[in-house]
């Protein structure tokens, strides 16, 4: 077996963003966001859509810990720094033109690869001034480097320089702004070597967290541990103050220092001087116990902006209440600190303001949301908490008094966008819901965290808007829409042809039917043309007709007996096909006169289709015309001056063509500096090919396949946000258009279309025409590049587990949240408060949860609920909540054969569960009638077991679930669920069953996966005869073959294992299992053992393992998702050949080093084991952004053209994925 | 025979001691957590602790997913794994009076 692992979708999540101008470009702010910390992109804000774009995205090829902007003195550019796994110091500067790309300057090695311990990159810290950067770990660790430019003028590091500490554990690491000073930085140190020798853990207790500075000396070139004092030992994040003379005013840009962010306090501290602090306000819970100490708050995320000469910080805390925090100062000398509650917002991870105004929240759970600031905060009736009210401004030896603030909708800011984001995928399951009606499967998934929680329907496609949808009096065949003169920004008339008329509608404030444009309304119409300076042209069956723009009619006819049977028009030329096989050229005057040229051209055979692209800028006519014919050949044919009419190149297809289109698109695979002409040729068959046309001698070259659908192509030329694309009609629309400067392909989620148009008016400048049926369609395509459109229905809780109905489009979700209170938990403390007489606010819960989240409970608290979901519906049905402090695990639909079949659900659910150890006080296994269609779910009885169940699957009309330790096998009885036989020698606890006739795969959350079979005589057993030889934090399971099942785990690895045939056949003949108990056990285990297939690291775990074929006709492919939100895919090979020519490409990309961080490609992917049997089709994908010299190197490696080569590398993932 | 025998070995770790040994030392305390001969249970559980700790911060899925997991958000569930790093496993075991 030999894969080829695809990224469907990249990671959605974010892990850092930072803001800086990296293009480079008039003070043009970009956010550079690392998702999933694999992946580097690069955002704009769209001022126009108040819409974040996506200008560049980059696989890093590394895991990455942290990231920085950087500019030297200076310069009008930020580069960006990256902290990775790589070992390396990685300085890469973003390139917007010619076409976007980053650059990686520098590589530095400094340490061992990996995310360790006490290899720097965990802390970046960036002197603000743009001289040095210092880069930390975990533990002891600090590097600093000096950046400097070198002769040429170009970013240098020096070599850097240690200011280690031993035996000290670093918590943050920040640059300190001390304006043209020595670079600072400060660091939070905790020294363990006290404690790690103090038996009696009193040095524990006493044990001091450091806020400590450290100077660069840039004279010296030495690093000094300039300062050290105890701060608060909660000390979490340090925030940058500005500091600093302005050198023009003499004045300070602020008092510098730092922010030390505490739990519950705020601490402003800086060299020598008295510090400040102040409380983190926080909200009232009011479920919480009154006596209890409520938890510590800490802040989570933070931002420092200025403005106009001065500065304000935005923190936000865990519960994601923002606060804006202002410094009064006198010079270097603090007056007070304030803080106020400024808004809330869903907890980010990263904050970036922008200068026109707006906040970007990167949040760490689900979608990230773009604000537009409405007000800074300055509502005075705000209650303020200033550090000067208190003694010693705030500095005094026990906390201050606990803060509270009522948080309230959102005030200062605006919700303006929001990406979607996936992250995290806890349970996914593929399937094709809606039947005949998709020729492809949907991926549903469970996602988000907490109060954010989200199941989506995701479709592969481009989403549609539709803005109209009109009957029409018949069943048209064409549509067109046409300006009247070519300065027109928008188009006057909309032509709609039928079998027997031609209809005219004019585009103003409503669409109306007109009967004086000239055209011909008692016959259908083959085109319509807005011809440059001189009017319309009509082309109908049998002639021609111009209106002038004086609404003079010129018409032409046919020769008595033919009939135009196909048309291409483009504004200066007209070319006509007879059904005698005849072609007539028409080319428009000087004098705006169409005058016809005098010879014709005989073809072969009847022309079926003709295509003339558009008049390139500058020139009097396209220079090609390709013709479409009968005899399944495709002609381009010459339409210059002096060889008008030369038949070019000839091309045989294996179907009849029905339709043909040339069109210039953008692709910077094929030519990276103009666009290319492509010949796009619709098949009979549904089958699109597309070539591309040399621009001089008209050669043909890299044709490209593509199955469409199961009716005849039908192919248009469009426009979609303002550059050209073509529209591939089949029974599915497709758009071809350029996105990033790479040529996408993706089909439209919409109705079948018949024909369709570009459609510009006011009201909708960017719009498509189409028709389906005898309705006429107006639609626009709000978003390129989304390749997956979502439907989302919100949760409660976090999804833990979901199962679907055998038959219906229905799935039934698990949600459980630890920390929360569950409904019935609400309603008793609720009950106890209220009888007590306390009043209770519950304003709180008034707010909507998504943003503000629900009160936290203490750990040990659960709360939870079954779901009916009706994806396709997107709506919730029906939902039940569980007992109070009951949580459910583990969901199955199961036919009980002791009810003849009937379809129950089962829950798996546990009272009073703790995380570490895994305990709860009982467990219950919840059976549910499934009535109504699927659509509702009724109570039927509850089983108590003595260990969280865990894993639940249907079995041969019974039901095994994991329970704890025990694979035990129930049968449905009248008053609970009957245990009719157990094992439970599994290690640590079940988390995933996978079941096959009658073998079952379980998968053990610490042991890998054990291979057990059912035997029925004499008595019930289950056993196991076959384990795995490597321990394995499984997360994620699927059976991939009888004997074969593919595995996740929690560090991000996917691989495949397989149990011998001998062994699989040996223990299905067994009748008794009798051989199987009597035999010896191997390796302290199972008496047989699975071997290990393939080996991968995907970077982030693994939750969910689907196979399925994703496309019609497709082979069964492994569909992988992530915590991250990313969707994979793993394809088999299928021949020698193509391992051999994807392996050697992937070994020549590798020794190209595209990694951003230097990272090696090949210990990238074999992080935990050496990876085995799998090519990354990401690298090999690479290669079309590689320089074109690189290009031919690789290629004459191959023994292979660079077309080829992308040709190849694209078909593995359009013939099974998208 | 015996005799001979300790008495070599002796010499043998003494030999080890004034040239490797020194060379040894400044190796380990320059890469902390690397094992050697004496390396108590409670020290080596220590290390691993520590590792694993700053593997799961280094890691952003493998944070997310405890942070999932414990329904904390990832920077306090990586604040408290840091604070823990500073003594993992409680303290050290009482050092018995024959060392």
């Amino acid at each position: 077996m030999h894969l080829l692992n695809l990224t469907l979708q990249p990671p959605t999540s974010i892990t850092h963003a930072v803001i800086g101008g990296f293009s480079g470009t008039h003070k043009q702010q970009e956010i550079a966001v690392c998702r999933g910390g694999t992946r580097v992109e690069i955002l704009k804000l769209d001022e126009t859509t108040q819409r974040m774009d996506t200008l560049y995205s980059s696989e890093a090829f590394a895991g990455i810990r942290s990231m920085v902007p950087f500019r030297l003195t200076g310069q009008g550019k930020d580069y960006l720094i990256i902290g990775s796994d790589s070992g390396n110091l990685a300085i890469v500067e973003f390139h917007l033109t010619p076409s976007p790309r980053f650059e990686v300057l520098h590589k530095e090695p400094y340490g061992k690869s990996g995310a360790r311990r006490m290899v720097p990159g965990q802390w970046l810290g960036v002197d603000p001034r743009g001289r040095s950067i210092m880069l930390g770990a975990l533990e002891k660790s600090k590097l600093v480097y000096v950046l400097n430019r070198n002769s040429e003028g170009k970013l240098f590091p020096s070599s850097p320089l240690e200011a280690h500490k031993q035996n000290a554990i670093i918590s943050a690491l920040i640059g300190v702004d001390v304006g043209f000073d020595n670079p600072m930085y400060a660091c939070l140190e905790t020294s363990y070597e006290e404690s790690d020798a103090d038996w009696t853990g009193e040095a524990f207790e006493r044990a001091e967290k450091m806020l400590t500075f450290y100077e660069l000396d840039l004279g010296l070139n030495h690093v000094v541990r300039k300062w050290s004092e105890p701060t608060d030992p909660r000390a979490n994040l340090l925030v940058q103050v500005p500091g600093g003379q302005n050198a023009t005013t003499d004045k300070f840009d602020g008092p510098s220092g730092v922010l030390v962010c505490c739990e519950d306090h705020i601490i402003w501290k800086n060299m020598d001087v008295p510090a400040h602090r102040v409380p983190i306000p926080r909200r009232r819970n009011p479920l919480a116990d009154a006596n209890a100490e409520p938890r510590g708050l800490i802040i989570v995320s933070a931002v420092m902006h200025k403005i106009k000469g001065a500065f304000f910080f935005l923190l936000q805390s865990e519960d994601g209440d923002m606060f804006k925090v202002t410094i009064e100062h006198q010079d270097e000398e603090v007056i007070d600190m304030r803080i106020k509650y400024f808004d809330t917002i869903p907890v980010a991870t990263s904050l970036c303001i922008l200068k026109s105004g707006y906040l970007f929240a990167a949040s760490e759970f689900g979608n990230h949301n773009l604000y537009h600031f409405q007000g800074l905060g300055d509502n005075e009736a705000d209650e303020e908490w200033i550090s000067s009210n208190y003694s010693n401004n705030g500095m005094i030896d026990e906390a201050l008094p606990l803060a509270y603030f009522t948080p309230r909708p959102l005030e200062n800011l605006l919700l303006t966008d929001s990406m979607d984001s996936l992250d995290p995928v806890i349970d996914a399951k593929i399937s094709n819901l809606l039947g005949v009606a998709s020729d492809t499967p949907q991926i549903l998934a469970a996602c988000g965290r907490g109060s954010r929680s989200t199941f989506r329907t995701l479709r592969h496609g481009l989403d549609v808007q539709e803005l109209v949808n009109s009957g029409l009096p018949g069943t048209p065949n064409a549509v067109w829409t046409v300006k009247v003169n070519e300065e027109d920004e928008y188009d006057t008339y909309i032509v709609l042809s039928f079998v027997n008329g031609t209809l005219v509608l004019t585009i103003g404030e409503t669409i109306e039917e007109v009967h004086d444009t000239g055209f011909l309304s008692s016959g259908p119409t083959i085109a319509v043309q807005q011809l440059r300076d001189s009017g319309l042209l009509q082309v109908h069956p049998t002639g021609l007709r111009h209106v002038l723009p004086n609404k003079t009619i010129n018409d032409w006819s046919c020769p008595p007996g033919t009939q135009v049977i196909a048309a291409t028009t483009n504004k200066r030329q007209v070319v006509l096909a007879l059904n005698t096989a005849e072609l007539i050229y028409f080319e428009v005057d000087t004098d705006g006169t169409l005058g016809e040229f005098d010879e014709r051209k005989s073809l072969p055979a009847n022309a079926t289709c003709l295509s003339i692209g558009e008049v390139p800028a500058g020139r009097q006519r396209a220079p090609f015309l390709a013709v479409g014919c009968e005899n399944q050949t495709v002609h381009i044919i010459s339409m210059e001056m002096e060889n008008t009419f030369t038949t070019l190149s000839l091309q045989a297809l294996t179907a009849p063509p029905t339709s043909i289109c040339l069109a210039e698109i953008f692709d910077t695979t094929v030519d990276k500096n103009r666009p290319t002409l492509f010949l796009n040729i619709g098949l009979q068959t549904g089958v699109l090919l597309r070539t591309v046309v040399d621009p001089v001698n008209g050669e043909l070259t890299d044709t490209r396949q593509r199955f469409l659908g199961s009716q005849p192509a039908k192919l248009l030329r469009t426009t979609v946000h303002g550059s050209p694309a073509v529209m591939a009609l089949s029974s599915r629309a497709w758009l071809n258009y350029t996105y990033q400067d790479r040529l996408e392909f993706t089909p439209l989620i919409y109705d079948t279309l018949e024909h369709a148009s570009s459609f510009s008016a006011e009201l909708c400048p960017d719009g498509l025409i189409g028709i389906t049926g005898n309705t006429l369609r107006i639609f626009m395509i709000p978003k390129l590049g989304l390749k997956l459109k979502q439907d989302v229905i919100p949760l409660t809780y976090t999804p833990r587990r979901f199962s679907s109905h055998p038959y219906h489009p229905l799935s039934y979700i698990v949600e459980t949240d630890h920390r929360s209170y569950g409904q019935a938990a609400i309603d008793r403390i609720l009950g106890e408060k209220t009888s007590k007489g306390k009043e209770v606010d519950m304003s709180v819960f008034e707010l909507p949860a998504a943003e503000f989240g629900r009160p936290k409970a203490e750990a040990g608290q659960w709360g939870s609920l079954i779901r009916v979901v009706d994806p396709l519906g997107a709506e919730s049905l029906q939902t039940i909540d569980l007992d109070e402090n009951e949580a459910a695990f583990s969901v199955a639909v199961v036919p009980f054969a002791e009810r003849g079949g009937e379809i129950m659900l089962v829950v798996g659910t546990a009272v009073e569960v703790t995380i570490a150890p895994r305990t709860c006080s009982k467990g219950f296994l919840r059976v549910y009638k499934i009535s109504d269609d699927g659509r509702s779910l009724e109570f039927v009885n509850k089983t108590p077991v003595d260990d969280v169940p865990m894993a639940l699957a249907a079995f041969q009309g019974h039901l095994v679930a994991g329970v704890g330790k025990a694979l035990r096998l129930y049968e449905l009885g009248k008053k609970q669920l009957l245990r009719k036989c157990e094992n439970n020698t599994f290690p640590t606890a079940i988390l995933t069953l996978n079941v096959q006739g009658t073998r079952i795969i379980v998968g053990d959350i610490q042991e890998s996966t054990f291979f057990v079979a059912y035997k029925a005589i004499p008595t019930r057993q289950l056993l196991v005869f076959a384990d795995d030889t490597q321990t394995r934090w499984i997360t994620a399971t699927q059976m991939v073959d009888y004997e074969t099942v593919a595995c996740g785990d929690k560090f991000g690895n996917i691989f495949i294992n397989r149990l011998p045939d001998h062994v699989s056949q040996s223990v299905d003949d067994d009748p008794t299992g009798a051989g199987i108990m009597h035999e010896k056990s191997y390796l302290m285990g199972a008496a047989h053992k699975t071997s290990l297939l393939m080996h991968y690291y995907v970077g982030s775990v693994v939750t969910s393992i689907t196979k399925v074929a994703l496309v019609s006709g497709g082979r069964d492919v492994l569909v992988y998702t992530t915590i991250s939100g990313s969707i994979g895919a793993l394809i088999p090979f299928q021949t020698k050949d193509d391992i051999e020519f994807m392996s050697t490409l992937e070994m020549h990309m590798r020794t190209l080093g595209v990694s951003l961080t230097g990272r090696g490609h090949i210990s990238y992917r074999g992080y935990y084991v050496p990876v085995k049997s799998v090519v990354d089709g990401d690298l090999c994908e690479a290669f079309s952004a590689l320089p074109y010299s690189k290009q031919q190197q690789v290629a004459s490696d191959l023994e292979r053209t660079v077309g080829d080569v992308l040709k190849k590398v694209e078909s593995f993932r359009t013939s099974s994925a998208f | 025979m015996e005799t001979v025998l300790i008495n070599r070995y002796f010499v043998r770790q003494s030999d080890l001691r004034y040239t490797a040994n020194s060379q040894l030392e400044s190796l380990h305390s320059r890469y902390t957590g690397t094992g050697h001969a004496d390396v108590t249970k409670h020290e080596w559980l220590v290390h691993q602790h520590r590792d694993t700790y700053a593997s799961i911060v280094g890691h952003p899925g493998l944070a997310a997913y405890v942070a999932i997991a414990e329904n904390e958000c990832i920077a306090r569930t990586k604040f408290e794994m840091v604070e823990r790093m500073l003594q993992p496993c409680g303290p050290p075991p009482k050092p018995s009076d024959d060392e």
